[in-house]
């Protein structure tokens, strides 16, 4: 048996939910071996050879690969996937948009977004917005996988010494070209890694109040999420939004301010270790999984949240 | 310029799922069934793309039990021009709905299919990416914003640290996010007229895709239940708390 992991980098260095994937893989069992591909990407190549447990390092090193493409990635990973029993990629939205289209053309039905490992085989994932958990068993001949980060712990960042092996690239599939991005600048801890995250709901009423929450997770070096509704309203870019169909966090801490706890979003956060609440409605159901709540005005609560954090 | 538009039956979000006792599942009886919110959303931007003369005809297809028709119905309301439903009695999985999609846009000719980004049941994900793949087609996933200019359709998706924008050769498959649109609710005589539009049924033989299961479900649980916690009476209660109990700043 052996594990290929297809990385999420940018080229300098391995963004985290990598580090939480080998972990899976090591669960899994077998030689796990890490693929970067991308251009210039030495840097990263490096770095993944020095993850405790990966045994190999595959880098394609092709102008191709410069911006992520799923069209022209996906054949590489058909390419190299004869040699294992297992493909993995984290359940970012770089993993959910890569992975189907390299599972469909292995003629394989992917196990989305799983969060724990029961053997080889088999596999536990959240379905209906974490309302209930299920544990399917894959009949394909390769498994096709990708991992939620937040429910394994990321692997040691240094330890190994996995070789360096060099791969072709398979060209460009002339389908589609990158325009360019915009991104999110902060100078805080990324959503899905934040040690502390503090969220704002509906109830933050405008995106100026946000400012409110950033000067408290200044304070306490968190990170600012949001509800699906203060996205919908317009509050905050929807790279905030915690929930099904947003970012898991699972933070030692998560703050929800003026957040009433719909489904959707608990799906997002309840494996949090302790979870606060701060809302005016004593019935919002945020409470029912909150270690800590506070029936409050949340205008006047989180002054005065940041006047005690000093 | 002809789009296809797949659309799945759910349990209404609004619902609380329950987990079937003998654990094969969630209890789909009796239970308030919707159009995935995702796919009303890719609905409703074809339907725009109609409005403003860049779609010539509409077609939405389900795939699933009989009562797919009800969805299918639901779209035509809102403005969709005909339906198709796959019925099967297999329970279909990502791989094999892209499969049968496959052969309807090969079928139809589509030239654009907008799909949801993922179903709000199984939470998977995968069948617009699986079918762009099947096709050979580019795809743009998590779209919010779509632009088409001179036969390349430029897309802009959410991404985990904002937004990418990719140009896409057409024909291409997308899959659309929440913001891309808010979907209209349909109006009485529209759903009157959708009770006359066609709907064909046809089956996976008629496709000639096998839809065989790949995956075996062990079991469906509820997952552990967080407990509520306590209330605290002030800011400065919860933040001794936090500190000093929980330890946690």
């Amino acid at each position: 048996m052996s594990v290929l992991i297809v990385a999420e980098h940018d080229n300098a260095g391995l963004k985290p939910a990598t580090l939480n994937t080998v972990t899976a893989a090591g669960q899994v069992g077998g030689d796990i071996v890490l693929l970067i591909a991308g251009t210039d990407c030495a840097a990263a190549a490096a770095a993944a050879a020095k993850v405790a447990g990966v045994a190999k390092v595959l880098v394609a090193d092709a102008p191709e690969y410069a911006t992520m493409l799923a069209e022209n990635l996906a054949p590489l990973i058909v390419k190299l996937a004869p040699d294992y029993s297992h493909i993995l990629a984290p359940a970012t939205t770089f993993g959910k948009n890569l992975l189907p289209r390299a599972a469909a053309l292995l003629d394989v039905q992917q196990i989305s977004d799983i969060s724990g490992i029961v053997d080889a085989d088999t596999f536990v994932r959240p379905i209906y917005a974490g309302n209930a958990e299920a544990t399917v068993k894959s009949g394909d001949a390769i498994k096709v996988v990708t991992i939620r980060a937040t429910a394994f712990d990321p692997a040691p960042e240094d330890g190994g010494s996995a070789a360096t092996e060099t791969v072709e690239g398979t060209g460009d599939s002339g389908l589609s070209t990158f325009v360019g991005q915009e991104l999110t600048k902060s100078e805080r801890p990324e959503l899905t890694t934040a040690g502390i995250v503090i969220s704002g709901g509906r109830g933050m009423q405008s995106g100026e109040n946000f400012a409110m929450l950033e000067r408290i997770a200044d304070k306490l070096g968190a990170a600012v999420g949001a509800s699906r509704a203060a996205v919908d309203a317009g509050f905050v870019p929807n790279d905030y939004q915690v929930g099904q169909t947003g970012k898991v966090v699972a933070p030692e801490l998560y703050i929800a301010i003026g957040i009433s706890g719909a489904i959707q979003h608990l799906a997002g956060m309840k494996d949090s270790k302790v979870i606060v609440a701060i809302n005016k409605d004593e019935e919002a159901p945020i409470f029912q999984v909150a270690d800590y709540g506070l029936v409050a005005d949340l205008f006047q609560a989180v002054p005065e949240l940041e006047k005690e954090l000093g | 310029m002809k789009v296809l538009v797949p659309i799945k039956r759910v349990i209404d979000a609004n619902v609380k799922v329950r987990v079937k006792a003998d654990k094969s599942g969630v209890e789909l009886t009796n239970v308030k069934m919707a159009m995935n919110p995702f796919c009303e959303i890719g609905v409703e931007e074809a339907v725009r793309m109609k409005e403003a003369g860049t779609a010539s005809e509409i077609v939405v297809v389900s795939a699933g039990g009989a009562q797919s028709q009800e969805t299918i119905r639901t779209a035509l309301a809102m403005g969709a021009d005909r339906g198709i439903v796959i019925q099967s009695d297999v329970a279909l999985e990502p791989l094999g709905v892209a499969k049968l999609l496959k052969a309807v846009v090969e079928k139809e000719s589509a030239e654009l299919v907008i799909l949801g980004k993922q179903a709000i049941d199984g939470d998977n994900n995968q069948t617009g990416q699986m079918l762009a793949a099947l096709l050979g087609w580019a795809q743009g996933t998590f779209v919010s914003k779509i632009a088409i200019e001179d036969g390349v359709l430029k897309a802009t998706r959410e991404v985990d640290g904002g937004l990418e924008t990719v140009a896409l050769k057409m024909p291409c498959v997308l899959t659309v996010d929440l913001r891309l649109n808010q979907p209209r609710y349909a109006s009485l005589p529209n759903i009157m007229k959708a009770k006359k539009k066609q709907i064909d049924t046809l089956s996976p033989e008629d496709l000639g895709v096998d839809v065989t299961p790949r995956l075996t479900v062990v079991q469906v649980v509820e997952p552990a239940s967080r407990k509520a916690g306590v209330k605290v009476a002030s800011v400065a209660e919860l933040v001794d708390k936090l500190k000093n109990e929980a330890k946690v700043i």
